[in-house]
């Protein structure tokens, strides 16, 4: 590689000849696997596959907002892609993304009706052009107990907002996914009532931090993760965080949704992340944090509203234990 | 008949074939191979091997009574001292990167989730059979005491299957534990059926209630 030297006499190479990490990453993934012999050999294909899968995303350019990017050590693209909850394409952590290519991402349109001024249906062209892209670095919390940290894109889910003008009767937002059989394979199983619903209070809904997602790493949201729109809600655990949205109503009454019907008594459905409400099956004081926290380092504490402690004020006088 | 030499054999064949679920996560760890949260994997990964061995140690009489192969039951401890193995593993997993060796938090949370304290309850039952388990101790112990003893790994695999599905509840998706419960019921009602059932059918036969005309009529037909 030609290195030129700048003025300052620091060798700088040009940003065109740095390899992205991912590239290198899978190279060196690649080179693992061609030396662990032949045992290995055996279940090479199929990463092989993944890798390439993975790099197929058409680009997405967004500018980072950096009002919006927390610190931590973005989680790598592969263990991002290939450890989900989607339970439309199975309910092991690696099924989406075996599964989930049945997607069909266009057309695809998302109806926001209900009590509001101005209904509308919009495209995916539409959406994508409704308001500037912003990459923003948020933390992930799932409410099982680990974590990552993803650089979404996408733009606060208020512009939607302004864009249908709520009536005063909306006091709260309803997300509505996807439910096809031909295209989502884990539908035939009833762990579920499809689809998949979540839902938002209206001012949460209208917090800058609920971002309506369209993309991540630089790209379009990889099927697996919710493609082609989704709604990231980062200070809440990972479920309420709806994928593959077709529609969304704005309504009077607190929406029923999809965990909360299945088990009220784990799931709220405010269902911040809170260390000190613990699930009745598991702690939520600390997490793993994915592709950190592991054999040689206790896992993380995990911090009240997952570190956005900016959203406080939508829940003062609020007993969260109650409403958790 | 199965000469000694055959024996060896197949424990031998035994002992390598129950060392491979053990060798494959070692390999996998040491070649990065397990998924972006590998301590997950390898909890889950022997909690199920652990299962599998406790259906397996179960199966042994069902087997032996129904295809007459009676030197199975020279597998069996080798069969349970596995689930011992693989439920060791995966109680380290948990201590170690759950908890990362604080005995008190584990402790709490042993007492604090119903689910772990199954878990814990099933494992902590089965130290004595595996202490137990040589030919010395089943004479200290006496054949018949020997035998209660270990009736404990009925109660051991009903603790390990309610554990199981208390884990899964969180994904709401049950048909692995019911298909391990299936598994565990069927086996243990095999024995219900063997040592409860078809003595009292027996003794009914043998010792007709007065006035039971008819049925004796009928038994005296035969």
């Amino acid at each position: 590689m030609l290195i030129k030297r700048n003025s300052n006499g620091i060798d700088i190479p040009f940003p065109s000849e740095i390899t992205p990490r991912r590239v290198f990453e899978s190279r060196r993934s690649f080179i693992q696997q061609m030396t662990l012999g032949s045992i290995a050999a055996a279940a090479a294909p199929q990463m092989l596959l993944q890798d390439a899968f993975a790099q197929t995303g058409q680009k997405l350019a967004a500018k980072q907002n950096t009002a919006f990017v927390v610190m931590d050590k973005p989680t790598s693209y592969k263990d991002a892609t290939t450890y989900n909850n989607f339970y439309e394409f199975g309910t092991d952590k690696d099924d989406p993304a075996r599964e989930a290519g049945t997607l069909r991402t266009r057309p695809w349109t998302v109806t926001i009706d209900g009590e509001v001024r101005k209904p509308v249906t919009l495209d995916i062209d539409s959406l994508l052009k409704l308001a500037p892209l912003e990459e923003r670095i948020y933390r992930l919390r799932c409410v099982e107990g680990w974590s990552m940290v993803i650089p979404w894109i996408g733009y606060s889910f208020s512009e939607i907002i302004k864009r249908v003008e709520p009536t005063g009767n909306a006091k709260y937002v309803e997300f509505i996914t996807l439910a096809d059989k031909k295209q989502m394979p884990g539908l035939r199983s009833p762990v579920l009532e499809w689809p998949y619903v979540e839902g938002l209070r209206l001012d949460e809904a209208n917090h800058p931090l609920t971002l309506l997602t369209l993309g991540m790493y630089g790209e379009v949201l990889p099927n697996q993760n919710g493609a082609p729109v989704r709604i990231v809600v980062p200070w809440k655990y990972g479920f309420k965080s709806a994928k593959s949205i077709v529609r969304i109503r704005f309504v009077k009454d607190q929406p029923k949704t999809a965990w909360n019907i299945a088990a009220p008594q784990e799931y709220g459905f405010y269902s911040n992340v809170n260390p000190e409400v613990d699930h009745p099956r598991w702690s939520q004081a600390t997490e793993r944090r994915i592709g950190e926290d592991g054999f040689l380092t206790r896992k993380r504490k995990t911090l009240m509203f997952n570190g956005y402690s900016d959203v406080a004020s939508l829940y003062s006088g609020m007993d969260l234990k109650k409403f958790y | 008949m199965i000469t000694p030499k055959q024996i060896t054999l197949a424990k031998t064949a035994l002992f390598i074939a129950s060392l491979l679920p053990f060798a494959r996560l070692v390999l996998f760890t040491f070649t990065d191979r397990l998924g972006a949260n590998p301590i997950e994997f390898i909890t889950r990964n022997t909690g199920d091997w652990t299962l599998y061995f406790l259906c397996l140690t179960l199966a042994v009489t069902p087997l032996r009574k129904l295809t007459g192969m009676h030197w199975l039951i020279r597998l069996r401890r080798m069969l349970g001292l596995f689930a011992f193995f693989y439920a060791t593993l995966h109680f380290t997993t948990f201590l170690w990167f759950d908890h990362f060796f604080d005995i008190d938090e584990m402790l709490k949370d042993v007492v604090k989730r119903p689910f772990i304290t199954v878990g814990f309850t099933a494992f902590v039952l089965l130290i004595p059979l595996a202490a137990t388990s040589t030919n010395g101790m089943v004479k200290r112990l006496g054949g018949k005491r020997w035998q209660s003893l270990h009736r404990l790994v009925y109660l051991i695999a009903a603790l390990g299957i309610l554990h199981f599905w208390w884990m899964k509840a969180g994904k709401n998706d049950f048909a692995q534990p019911i298909l391990f419960g299936s598994i565990v019921a069927l086996l243990l009602l095999a024995r219900l059926y063997w040592n409860v059932v078809q003595p009292w059918l027996q003794r009914r036969r043998m010792v007709p209630a007065p006035g039971c005309g008819l049925r004796q009529q009928r038994l005296e037909r035969k």
